[in-house]
């Protein structure tokens, strides 16, 4: 287990820096920073100066260095377009997306787990048919599509939700949270839906492909043929074995749920995170485009971990390191 | 051509055996999935010939004409079938050129995903080793990562390395090389499992006792055994090529205005929504839907039909 | 034999059928046989003859499209095909239990043993936790798992091959059932333990009068347990009677092929080369008797006519050579 852990560890920090690497080099070739910062009228004397004070005439295993070595304390340097620190301007967006995020993924994982079991045990019924064509179209809108129709539906014509933003948002501490206002939980309904919508087809889908493959296993016919009640094969026995490859699956959905939020923060000008990188790709603002890519490396990075680890707790195969043959041919 | 003597079936052999004709006959949704999507693609090839007006040609366009609502509408114009948009073009014609563009795109992007893909794959499976651990690292990491983020920071990074002009230029074949770049390890990780698999079996060590190149053993028996899946793969690649084309436009990172397509005219559209002008979102969104749908419904077919077993 | 009512198990004319929308496969075509209360009776022929199947229909599991078409099936006189599923369920691990060909997968990795074991007790039996768990501890040993009581918490893939199939012998002797589907049941395992597995089951099933249907391609495995054997040929039986008279003494000529060589334990069916060709798919059974392509002696009317199985000597089997007036012809001559 300790070994298991330490590997993936290391292996975590491998990426880590490749990822770093990525956005060092970002850094390196697209643009002069020394431009971004200072006026076009500014002197040689002021650049020159600026360049040496940035560490740019280091070589550069050490700048770097000195930029992972940043990186890791969360310093990302200061935004070229809105002229303060990359850090302070992500935790303060971080809050709204997170607040997103989280909503969609437990919306999409409440009504996407039983659908999938559902359509995968009765693959031959008229409503899972119906569940599996609703969601071709759910995966065929692109979700920016789903937005705007949204939009159009319940604030343009009936009026019923908010447009855009997080509508009032109450503060506990750092934290500004949609849930503690009436505005806020309007606001936040529409966004969530959208955010939520494909990735629950995507889990109800993959899903059932899951509950289909385990229920032609050679001990679901067994357990069958014991005469165990349905109930215990398919909750028990077929539900326990799709668990692996579900819990693979939506951990990686939530990573991705923050990626596809930019896009809906987009439709919604949701003022979190991904509005932000958006604005930063447009204008190649490139201290947030770095610090973006590799926040969200650490999110699936830390994401991937936790799913290790619960891979152990569910399947004993990993948990026993050696087979004890005991007796093999007794 | 002389057959090796013990190949597997070839992929026609195995599409006309696996019923393929037959279930397409049978599945009415695939057949109006197909017309569609033939429909569309006709529309979109033959868009010069199609469409009533020229949305590039600015001497035909008139601004007096600017957010007419479709022609059945009371204030409708009859030489504007679906209306026009804020700047006076003819929104049919301007879906058929914006069509036109996401299809280009999203056809590019899956041959590009696939050449490089199909590659690599065969590369990895018969190459083994560091080559292969090394190539299917990559293809891990950049699995679990959203294809569409990694097109956004290509995007962002090519921006800044391009002047804009020259991006705007190039918006097809950066959009190609971002969309593309992020399909490429579904193709790789399905062909590298069929090389190994094929790897040892006896008549690709027959092929070369008998010495042909491990070039022209990999090409003649390795990828015909793959054709399926890689165009089952394909298939449903090109709705999400055409997708992320459309929203990485719709994003402001893609095609410019000028010359939109249908995520541009989406996200142009959406700006006048709240002032009533449904139709100049809600055309070039439906088109784009049905399109996606379509394509997807045919690779779900395809892929049953292939794969019986799955279903 | 028709009707008998001592039988514990009767199948009389089961049909299975497979349409597709070429039409209707046939796979298991009118087959009749009785299973005597703690009689092993061993099933063979080639892969594809419909030994698995018949066994699925016997405890109710074809999977659809697959469906009996015609036919009963009668356990302890009481008719079980067609019996609503919470009904038949019932039936399955309480009257008969089943044993398939692969230990490796036939456990759910998981569940540990005693939890998979305890389970399948409580189902049937109306014992509580503790108690349950005391019958698991006594059946593992039975099936001879050493150090039973350390073991029983352990995963399947902490056990080898051999012992996961005693596992699943003690998972389906869970609540004493009259009968047991054994499904190729060594199959997939090491020579040197196919003859121990048989033995323990054979052992087993005397000591409880357990009635076993054994499917092998192994003719030394039946030679060794059975104490009938039926010999199926494209969905049908060509020949039925005891080991001893079908064995020594194969009546018809498929069963002559199988027989050519005395057999021992890890000689395969398959492996025979006496009878030339293969046996027809089942799009392509022809008429008359589906042997008939194969068989030396086939006259026209083989070509033609299907014949019944009918008795001879302690036997019955499906052969015109065997109709009455050619055998009295014979013996004429
Ligand atoms: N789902 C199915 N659809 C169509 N045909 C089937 C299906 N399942 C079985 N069959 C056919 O039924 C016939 C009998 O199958 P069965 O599994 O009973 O053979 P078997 O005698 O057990 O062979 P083996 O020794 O290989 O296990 C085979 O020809 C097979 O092709
Ligand atoms: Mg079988």
């Amino acid at each position: 287990m300790i070994a298991f852990l330490v590997r993936r560890l290391l292996q975590a920090i491998a990426v880590m820096a490749v990822v770093a690497l990525c956005a060092f080099f970002m850094f390196q070739f697209v643009g002069d920073p020394v431009n971004q910062m200072v006026g076009e009228d500014a002197t040689k004397a002021d650049r020159e100066y600026l360049r040496e004070s940035l560490g740019l005439n280091d070589p550069i295993p050490v700048q770097f260095g000195k930029f992972a070595l940043k990186a890791a304390q969360g310093d990302f340097g200061v935004s070229y377009q809105h002229k303060r620190a990359v850090s302070t301007l992500i935790v303060e967006r971080m809050p709204a997306t997170l607040e997103l995020a989280v909503t969609a993924a437990i919306l999409a994982a409440l009504l996407g787990v039983p659908a999938g079991v559902y359509t995968g045990l009765r693959r031959f019924g008229f409503t899972s048919k119906l569940i599996m064509t609703l969601s071709l179209i759910g995966i065929s809108l692109p979700t920016f599509l789903i937005g705007i129709l949204l939009i159009y539906l319940f604030a343009v014509i009936l009026g019923w939700l908010p447009s855009f933003g997080r509508g009032e948002i109450v503060k506990i501490g750092a934290w500004e949270t949609n849930f503690l206002s009436v505005s806020g939980l309007k606001s936040i309904i529409l966004p969530a839906i959208t955010l939520a919508l494909f990735q629950m087809t995507f889990i109800m889908r993959l899903i059932r492909s899951e509950m289909l493959e385990v229920l032609r296993a050679d001990f679901i016919k067994f357990a069958r043929a014991r005469g165990l009640p349905n109930r215990a094969v398919h909750y028990g026995h077929a539900l326990k074995n799709t668990l692996v490859p579900v819990i693979t699956i939506i951990g990686l959905q939530l990573g991705s749920l923050i990626a596809f939020a930019i896009i809906t923060e987009t439709v919604f000008q949701w003022p979190g995170m991904g509005q932000l990188f958006l604005q930063a790709v447009q204008v190649v603002d490139i201290p947030i485009m770095s610090a973006y890519l590799i926040l969200i490396a650490f999110f699936f990075v830390v994401i991937n971990l936790i799913v290790d680890m619960l891979y152990y707790v569910v399947d004993p195969r990993l948990r026993v390191d050696q087979p004890s043959g005991g007796g093999g041919h007794g | 051509m002389p057959e090796a003597p013990v190949g597997p079936p070839s992929v026609w052999h195995r599409i006309w055996d696996s019923d393929i004709f037959y279930s397409f006959r049978s599945s009415k949704i695939t057949m109006v999935a197909a017309f569609l999507t033939a429909l569309i693609f006709l529309l979109a090839i033959f868009a010069p010939l199609v469409a009533p007006h020229s949305p590039y040609d600015v001497a035909t366009v008139d601004l007096m004409d600017a957010e007419l609502p479709p022609a059945w509408e009371a204030e409708g114009d009859p030489r504007f079938l679906l209306g026009t948009d804020n700047l006076g073009r003819d929104l049919w014609s301007t879906i058929l050129f914006g069509t036109r563009i996401s299809l280009a795109v999203g056809f590019l992007s899956v041959i590009f995903g696939l050449v490089v893909g199909v590659s690599l794959g065969l590369v990895s499976g018969y190459v083994g080793g560091y080559v292969d651990s090394f190539i299917m690292r990559v293809a891990e990491i950049q699995l679990s990562i959203p294809g569409i983020l990694i097109a956004l920071l290509l995007a962002g990074t090519l921006r800044g390395v391009l002047s804009a002009e020259a991006y705007n230029d190039a918006i097809v074949y950066v959009l190609v090389l971002t969309i593309g770049t992020s399909i490429w390890p579904q193709f790789a990780r399905t062909v590298r499992g069929s090389t190994l698999v094929e790897r040892n079996k006896e008549y690709v060590l027959a092929a070369r006792v008998i010495g042909l190149s491990r070039f022209s053993i990999m090409w003649r028996h390795v990828l015909p055994n793959v054709m399926g899946p890689v165009l089952v793969i394909a298939t449903i690649n090109l709705a999400i090529a055409i997708l992320s084309e459309a929203t990485l436009s719709f994003l402001g990172v893609g095609v410019p205005p000028t010359e939109p397509s249908l995520g541009t005219l989406i996200n142009e559209g959406q700006n006048y929504l709240f002032s009533g002008l449904w139709w100049i979102t809600i055309f070039p969104g439906m088109v784009l839907a049905v399109l996606v749908l379509a394509v997807n419904l045919l690779g779900d077919w395809l892929r049953d039909a292939l794969n019986p077993k799955l279903r | 034999m028709q009707g008998d009512n001592q039988a514990l198990l009767s199948v009389r004319n089961l049909r299975i059928e497979f349409p597709n929308r070429r039409g209707t496969l046939v796979a298991v075509d009118d087959i009749s046989f009785d299973i005597a209360p703690g009689e092993i009776l061993g099933v063979v022929g080639e892969s594809g003859a419909g030994k698995s199947l018949t066994g699925a229909a016997i405890i109710g599991l074809i999977e659809p499209p697959g469906r009996i078409a015609q036919g009963e099936i009668f356990l302890e006189g009481q008719r079980i095909d067609h019996l609503p599923y919470e009904e038949i369920r019932k039936i399955r691990g309480r009257q008969i239990g089943a044993i398939f060909q692969d230990p490796l997968t036939s456990l759910n990795p998981l569940y540990s043993v005693s939890r998979q074991l305890i389970e399948t007790i409580q189902t049937h039996l109306p014992l509580n936790e503790r108690e349950a768990r005391a019958r698991a501890l006594e059946l593992l040993d039975e099936v001879g798992i050493p150090g039973a009581a350390e073991r029983i918490d352990h995963y399947p893939h902490q056990f080898s091959g051999g012992m996961r199939q005693r596992v699943v012998i003690a998972l389906a002797l869970c609540a004493e059932p009259r009968l047991i589907i054994a499904d190729e049941p060594t199959t997939a395992l090491d020579v040197s333990i196919q003859a121990q597995i048989i033995s323990l089951l054979k052992g087993l099933c005397k000591e409880h009068g357990t009635a076993v249907m054994l499917v092998t391609h192994d003719m030394g495995v039946i030679a060794e347990a059975a104490d009938r054997v039926a010999v199926m040929y494209s969905g049908r039986i060509a020949e039925i009677g005891p080991v001893q008279e079908v064995v020594r003494a194969a009546k018809h000529p498929y069963t002559h092929g199988l027989m050519g060589s005395i057999p021992h334990i890890g000689h395969h069916v398959d492996q025979l080369t006496q009878i030339e060709g293969s046996m027809p798919r089942l799009q392509e059974i022809p008429s008359g008797c589906p042997f008939n392509p194969r068989c030396e002696e086939a006259s026209d009317r083989c070509r033609v006519e299907r014949p019944n199985l009918q008795g001879v000597e302690q036997s019955e089997v499906a052969c015109h050579l065997f109709d009455a007036q050619r055998v009295e012809a014979r013996a004429g001559e």
